[in-house]
Protein backbone atom coordinates (compact mmCIF):
# COMPACT_ATOMS: atom_id res chain seq x y z
CA UNK A 1 0.00 0.00 0.00
CA UNK A 2 1.42 3.34 -1.03
CA UNK A 3 2.44 6.00 1.65
CA UNK A 4 0.46 9.37 2.10
CA UNK A 5 3.47 12.48 1.81
CA UNK A 6 2.00 13.96 5.37
CA UNK A 7 2.65 10.52 7.28
CA UNK A 8 6.20 10.24 5.78
CA UNK A 9 6.95 14.07 6.74
CA UNK A 10 5.24 13.35 10.23
CA UNK A 11 7.34 10.05 10.77
CA UNK A 12 10.72 11.76 10.09
CA UNK A 13 9.45 15.12 12.62
CA UNK A 14 9.12 12.50 15.07
CA UNK A 15 12.30 11.07 14.90
CA UNK A 16 14.01 14.38 14.02
CA UNK A 17 12.09 17.28 15.70
CA UNK A 18 14.17 19.95 14.25
CA UNK A 19 13.83 18.76 10.50
CA UNK A 20 12.51 20.76 7.51
CA UNK A 21 10.95 18.38 5.55
CA UNK A 22 9.71 19.22 2.02
CA UNK A 23 8.11 16.52 -0.11
CA UNK A 24 7.48 15.68 -3.52
CA UNK A 25 5.08 13.03 -5.21
CA UNK A 26 7.22 12.80 -8.22
CA UNK A 27 4.86 10.47 -10.41
CA UNK A 28 1.80 11.76 -8.81
CA UNK A 29 0.99 7.83 -7.60
CA UNK A 30 1.72 8.15 -4.08
CA UNK A 31 4.49 5.34 -4.64
CA UNK A 32 7.46 7.63 -5.49
CA UNK A 33 8.38 10.68 -3.46
CA UNK A 34 11.02 13.02 -3.14
CA UNK A 35 12.21 14.81 -0.16
CA UNK A 36 14.47 16.98 0.73
CA UNK A 37 15.52 17.02 4.77
CA UNK A 38 17.10 20.02 6.34
CA UNK A 39 18.37 19.69 10.29
CA UNK A 40 20.65 21.67 12.09
CA UNK A 41 21.37 18.66 14.20
CA UNK A 42 22.81 17.41 10.97
CA UNK A 43 25.71 19.21 11.89
CA UNK A 44 29.16 17.22 11.98
CA UNK A 45 27.74 14.15 10.65
CA UNK A 46 28.30 12.81 7.03
CA UNK A 47 25.63 12.06 4.37
CA UNK A 48 25.61 8.48 5.30
CA UNK A 49 24.71 9.13 8.92
CA UNK A 50 22.11 11.92 7.66
CA UNK A 51 20.37 9.06 5.70
CA UNK A 52 20.62 6.83 7.79
CA UNK A 53 19.03 8.96 10.66
CA UNK A 54 15.99 9.67 8.64
CA UNK A 55 15.58 6.03 7.81
CA UNK A 56 15.68 5.77 11.42
CA UNK A 57 12.76 8.24 11.69
CA UNK A 58 10.95 5.85 8.66
CA UNK A 59 11.17 3.06 11.10
CA UNK A 60 11.50 0.67 8.87
CA UNK A 61 8.89 1.61 6.21
CA UNK A 62 12.01 2.66 3.63
CA UNK A 63 12.38 -0.12 1.50
CA UNK A 64 9.22 -1.74 2.17
CA UNK A 65 6.14 0.50 2.10
CA UNK A 66 7.90 3.16 1.08
CA UNK A 67 9.12 1.80 -2.29
CA UNK A 68 10.81 4.95 -3.24
CA UNK A 69 12.12 8.20 -1.84
CA UNK A 70 15.05 9.62 -3.29
CA UNK A 71 16.45 11.76 -0.59
CA UNK A 72 18.37 15.01 -0.32
CA UNK A 73 19.71 15.97 3.20
CA UNK A 74 21.45 19.06 4.89
CA UNK A 75 22.25 21.45 7.46
CA UNK A 76 20.33 25.27 7.18
CA UNK A 77 23.73 26.83 6.09
CA UNK A 78 23.87 24.32 2.97
CA UNK B 1 2.74 -37.90 24.19
CA UNK B 2 2.81 -34.29 24.85
CA UNK B 3 5.95 -33.55 26.75
CA UNK B 4 7.49 -35.70 23.62
CA UNK B 5 6.59 -33.35 21.27
CA UNK B 6 7.15 -30.14 23.06
CA UNK B 7 10.59 -31.54 23.38
CA UNK B 8 10.91 -32.45 19.79
CA UNK B 9 9.41 -28.26 19.02
CA UNK B 10 11.89 -27.26 21.23
CA UNK B 11 14.33 -28.67 19.54
CA UNK B 12 13.43 -28.06 16.06
CA UNK B 13 12.90 -24.08 16.84
CA UNK B 14 16.76 -24.41 18.25
CA UNK B 15 17.78 -26.02 15.27
CA UNK B 16 16.18 -23.73 13.18
CA UNK B 17 17.02 -20.14 15.26
CA UNK B 18 20.99 -21.70 14.46
CA UNK B 19 20.44 -22.44 11.05
CA UNK B 20 19.30 -18.71 10.62
CA UNK B 21 22.13 -17.24 12.93
CA UNK B 22 24.71 -19.61 10.50
CA UNK B 23 23.50 -18.36 7.29
CA UNK B 24 23.50 -14.70 8.61
CA UNK B 25 27.29 -14.91 9.78
CA UNK B 26 27.89 -16.91 6.55
CA UNK B 27 26.62 -14.06 4.34
CA UNK B 28 28.11 -10.94 6.94
CA UNK B 29 31.16 -12.81 5.68
CA UNK B 30 31.06 -13.39 2.34
CA UNK B 31 30.11 -9.28 2.39
CA UNK B 32 33.18 -8.60 3.82
CA UNK B 33 35.28 -10.41 1.87
CA UNK B 34 33.88 -8.84 -1.31
CA UNK B 35 34.50 -5.65 0.27
CA UNK B 36 37.79 -6.10 1.56
CA UNK B 37 39.24 -7.57 -1.37
CA UNK B 38 37.69 -5.43 -4.07
CA UNK B 39 38.40 -1.59 -4.50
CA UNK B 40 34.60 -0.77 -5.56
CA UNK B 41 31.79 -3.34 -5.11
CA UNK B 42 28.39 -2.35 -6.20
CA UNK B 43 25.80 -4.21 -4.65
CA UNK B 44 22.99 -3.75 -6.71
CA UNK B 45 19.79 -5.38 -9.12
CA UNK B 46 20.77 -6.94 -11.73
CA UNK B 47 23.94 -6.49 -13.22
CA UNK B 48 26.17 -3.73 -14.62
CA UNK B 49 25.23 -5.19 -18.34
CA UNK B 50 21.26 -5.56 -17.56
CA UNK B 51 20.34 -3.47 -14.26
CA UNK B 52 17.00 -4.03 -13.14
CA UNK B 53 15.86 -1.32 -11.42
CA UNK B 54 16.72 2.09 -12.59
CA UNK B 55 18.34 3.53 -8.72
CA UNK B 56 20.81 0.67 -9.25
CA UNK B 57 21.28 1.89 -13.43
CA UNK B 58 21.78 5.30 -12.20
CA UNK B 59 24.91 4.06 -10.43
CA UNK B 60 25.97 1.87 -13.45
CA UNK B 61 25.85 4.84 -15.70
CA UNK B 62 27.95 6.92 -13.10
CA UNK B 63 30.25 4.67 -12.41
CA UNK B 64 31.02 3.71 -15.80
CA UNK B 65 30.94 7.18 -16.94
CA UNK B 66 33.95 7.81 -14.51
CA UNK B 67 35.46 5.06 -15.77
CA UNK B 68 36.36 3.16 -12.39
CA UNK B 69 36.99 -0.36 -12.50
CA UNK B 70 34.34 -2.09 -9.93
CA UNK B 71 33.11 -5.33 -9.27
CA UNK B 72 28.61 -5.41 -9.49
CA UNK B 73 27.21 -7.98 -7.31
CA UNK B 74 23.39 -9.16 -8.13
CA UNK B 75 21.35 -9.39 -5.04
CA UNK B 76 18.28 -10.21 -6.93
CA UNK B 77 20.59 -13.38 -7.64
CA UNK B 78 20.21 -14.38 -3.47
CA UNK B 79 17.54 -13.72 -1.24
CA UNK B 80 20.27 -13.71 2.00
CA UNK B 81 22.05 -11.31 0.15
CA UNK B 82 20.06 -9.17 -0.26
CA UNK B 83 18.48 -9.45 2.95
CA UNK B 84 22.32 -9.61 4.45
CA UNK B 85 23.42 -6.66 2.93
CA UNK B 86 20.92 -4.15 4.34
CA UNK B 87 21.87 -5.07 7.31
CA UNK B 88 25.53 -5.22 6.82
CA UNK B 89 25.55 -1.06 6.60
CA UNK B 90 22.25 -0.53 8.38
CA UNK B 91 21.19 1.07 5.18
CA UNK B 92 17.65 -0.31 4.10
CA UNK B 93 17.77 0.10 0.27
CA UNK B 94 19.59 -1.17 -3.10
CA UNK B 95 22.18 -0.24 -4.65
CA UNK B 96 25.00 0.48 -2.40
CA UNK B 97 28.31 1.57 -3.22
CA UNK B 98 31.94 0.44 -1.16
CA UNK B 99 34.93 1.94 -1.77
CA UNK B 100 37.59 -0.28 0.03
CA UNK B 101 35.84 -1.56 2.27
CA UNK B 102 33.80 1.86 3.35
CA UNK B 103 30.06 2.21 2.34
CA UNK B 104 30.00 5.35 0.34
CA UNK B 105 25.99 5.76 -0.15
CA UNK B 106 23.12 4.76 -2.21
CA UNK B 107 22.00 6.23 -5.61
CA UNK B 108 20.66 9.71 -4.25
CA UNK B 109 24.11 10.13 -2.32
CA UNK B 110 26.60 8.78 -4.97
CA UNK B 111 24.52 11.11 -7.58
CA UNK B 112 24.86 13.80 -5.58
CA UNK B 113 28.16 13.57 -4.97
CA UNK B 114 28.97 12.80 -8.56
CA UNK B 115 27.10 16.03 -9.56
CA UNK B 116 28.94 18.47 -7.22
CA UNK B 117 32.74 16.62 -8.80
CA UNK B 118 32.86 14.95 -5.13
CA UNK B 119 32.92 11.44 -6.29
CA UNK B 120 35.90 11.52 -8.70
CA UNK B 121 37.95 13.52 -6.65
CA UNK B 122 36.94 10.81 -3.66
CA UNK B 123 38.19 8.09 -6.09
CA UNK B 124 41.45 9.21 -6.77
CA UNK B 125 42.37 10.28 -3.11
CA UNK B 126 41.78 6.41 -2.58
CA UNK B 127 44.41 6.23 -5.66
CA UNK B 128 41.79 3.93 -8.16
CA UNK B 129 42.10 5.37 -11.40
CA UNK B 130 39.57 7.96 -12.78
CA UNK B 131 38.79 8.82 -16.09
CA UNK B 132 39.93 12.19 -16.78
CA UNK B 133 37.08 14.41 -18.01
CA UNK B 134 36.90 17.58 -19.00
CA UNK B 135 35.33 19.38 -16.06
CA UNK B 136 32.10 17.22 -14.26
Amino acid sequence: MPMDANEIERLIRSGIPDAHVTIRDLAGDGDHYAATVIAASFKGKSRVQQHQLVYQALKGEMGGKLHALALQTGTPEG
Amino acid sequence: MWPYLERMEALLDRTLAKLNKDTTMAIEQFIDNEVKNNDVVLFMKGTPQFPMCGFSGQVVQILDYIGVPYKGLNVLENEDLRNGIKGYSNWPTIPQLYVKGEFVGGCDIVREMFQAGELQSFLKEKGLPVKETASA
